[in-house]
């Protein structure tokens, strides 16, 4: 695809907020902060919550491969058997199967979503994980926050902080999952 | 540590799942789409039983019923450990101890567990049918854990997962199904499964119970085991229900092992890697030889651990469905 052309916009009236080179620029952002904060590496699996946390856990994974040398783990944490909100769902989430190293204990994990929101799936991820064991710390990787906060929550790399209204949608789009051009866009619902 | 690679097989969707029925009657009415949703669920909740912890709080609050009016022990278990698995709280009603034994109707008892708040009941019945009138007539969800000859449907769900997760996939695969086809509700939902997600079936067992009628669902009806046993990839051995069976079905459980029986010397003549599949209780000696269930073909028990896996998934989706205000 050609990376200069727009693509099409994901709901009427949607406005553009980064491109497929911007996302880029925020994801090697991202991966170098990681490479910082984390001197070995060889303990840090980065971890995506479905489904689009999976593709940003993979992008990251290799441009930390690509800067560093060492490749980290990347695996999948399942969210939907977690969550506290079944009953707001018309139709069940889906169940993914979390693909997670053995030993969790001397490891760092970083969680990787597309946007952070109310909070309350990352806790579902962190209840998830502990589960399987304790880690050594988790961090928190974001490419979208947008604010609005229903727990007490942080992440620790964010791509782009994006002030919102509660009735504005945020939507990503990954040419890997989607088959449309990496972007990431904001509308009024 | 090395990389891992397996997000390259994980194809993520942003899509719900496809599911939208609270109930699980039979299989009948399913799709190929909705069996596979459900076997991929199950993918998903049997790694929950390898955690440290192992529970999730997918159906915390949530009051399952275990409502059966006809005896089971691994069948019930299975749902009462699947709930637990989920966090959601299990009440066992047993026929004998019930009010049932007193004459009140199966809808009264049912419209009473419900007026206490249960969410899911899970119904073994001896009827065929009784988990559909339920169904209709509750808000709870409703799962079938066998109703009478009709379906057991998470029985067939745990035999395909476990074809599918020992032989890759279900398409292409000839199973035979063996024994008393006529009684059985297990046979007709694997039927249904099996051939919905592109199985070729063959049903063996002598004429009195494996009629001919039943090559009008698609299957193909013998009754000479050893012309089978060559070209199948999986054997699933029913068991003969002495409880249900009358004499005048076969003579003796001598003359259904010498024809029907899975000898040692008849599972030779299977392909290598061919699977061994039972629904238990197993009888040793008549339609299974003891050294056969306990072989490297056997998976019987992993279809035990299947079972809680498929369960899971059906409580989730049922129960999810059911729980949207």
């Amino acid at each position: 695809m050609n990376p200069t052309s727009t693509p099409p916009a994901p709901a009427p009236g949607a406005t553009l907020i980064l491109d497929c080179a911007a996302i880029e620029r925020c994801l090697k952002r991202i991966a170098h902060e990681i490479i910082e904060r984390n001197p070995d590496l060889s303990t840090v699996a980065l971890i995506g919550i479905p489904s689009r946390g999976i593709e940003i856990a993979r992008r990251l994974a290799a441009y930390i491969t690509e800067f560093s040398g060492t490749a980290p783990f990347t695996g999948v944490v399942d969210v939907a058997m977690h969550r506290d909100d079944l009953h707001r769902h018309r139709l069940p989430p889906r169940v993914e199967r979390t693909i997670l190293p053995g030993d969790l204990s001397k490891l760092t994990i970083v969680l990787t979503d597309d946007v952070l929101f109310s909070g309350r799936t990352c806790r579902a991820a962190m209840d998830s994980i502990s589960s399987f064991g304790r880690p050594a710390r988790i961090q928190y990787a974001v490419l979208v926050d947008r604010g609005h906060r229903e727990l007490p929550i942080r992440a620790d790399y964010v791509g782009k902080n994006l002030p919102t209204s509660h009735g504005q949608r945020v939507h990503v789009r990954f040419e890997a999952t989607d088959g449309i051009a990496d972007s990431v866009w904001m509308s009024h619902d | 540590m090395s990389a891992a690679t397996p997000l390259q097989q994980q194809k993520p969707t942003n899509q719900p799942a496809p599911w939208t029925r609270k109930d699980l009657v039979g299989l009948q009415e399913l799709s190929a789409e909705e069996i596979t949703l459900v076997l991929d669920t199950a993918a998903a909740f049997k790694d929950v039983g390898t955690r440290e912890i192992k529970k999730v709080p997918a159906l915390r609050g949530q009051t399952m019923v275990n409502l059966f009016v006809e005896a089971s022990t691994r069948t019930r278990v299975s749902f009462e450990l699947a709930a637990h698995r989920l966090s959601a709280d299990v009440i066992n009603v047993s026929a004998s101890s019930s009010s049932l034994t007193k004459g009140e109707t199966l809808k009264d008892t049912a419209k009473n567990l419900e007026a206490l708040h249960a969410d899911i009941i899970v119904l073994r019945h001896s009827s065929a049918g009784a988990s559909q009138f339920l169904a209709e007539r509750l808000e709870a969800s409703v799962i079938n854990a066998g109703d009478g000859a009709h379906e057991h449907p998470t029985q067939a769900l745990l035999d395909t997962f476990t074809v599918r997760e020992k032989l890759g996939r279900v398409a292409g695969i000839h199973v035979a199904i063996i024994g008393d086809i006529l009684f059985s509700r297990v046979a007709r939902s694997n039927i249904h499964a099996l051939l919905k997600l592109g199985a070729k079936v063959t049903l063996v067992g002598p004429s009195t119970l494996v009629p001919r009628e039943f090559e009008r669902l698609g299957v193909t009806v013998t009754h000479d085991l050893d012309s089978v046993l060559p070209a199948v990839d999986v054997v699933n051995l029913l068991r003969i229900q002495h409880e249900r069976q009358r004499k005048e079905y076969f003579p003796s459980l001598g003359e259904y092992t010498a024809l029907f029986g899975l000898t040692k010397q008849r599972a030779e003549r299977l392909k290598p890697g061919a699977l061994v599949m039972h629904p238990g209780p197993i009888n040793r000696g008549v339609e299974i030889d003891s050294d056969i269930a306990d072989s490297s073909r056997s998976v019987i028990l992993d279809q035990v651990t299947n079972g809680l896996a498929v369960r899971m998934a059906v409580l989730y989706l049922c129960a999810g469905v059911r729980a949207f205000k």
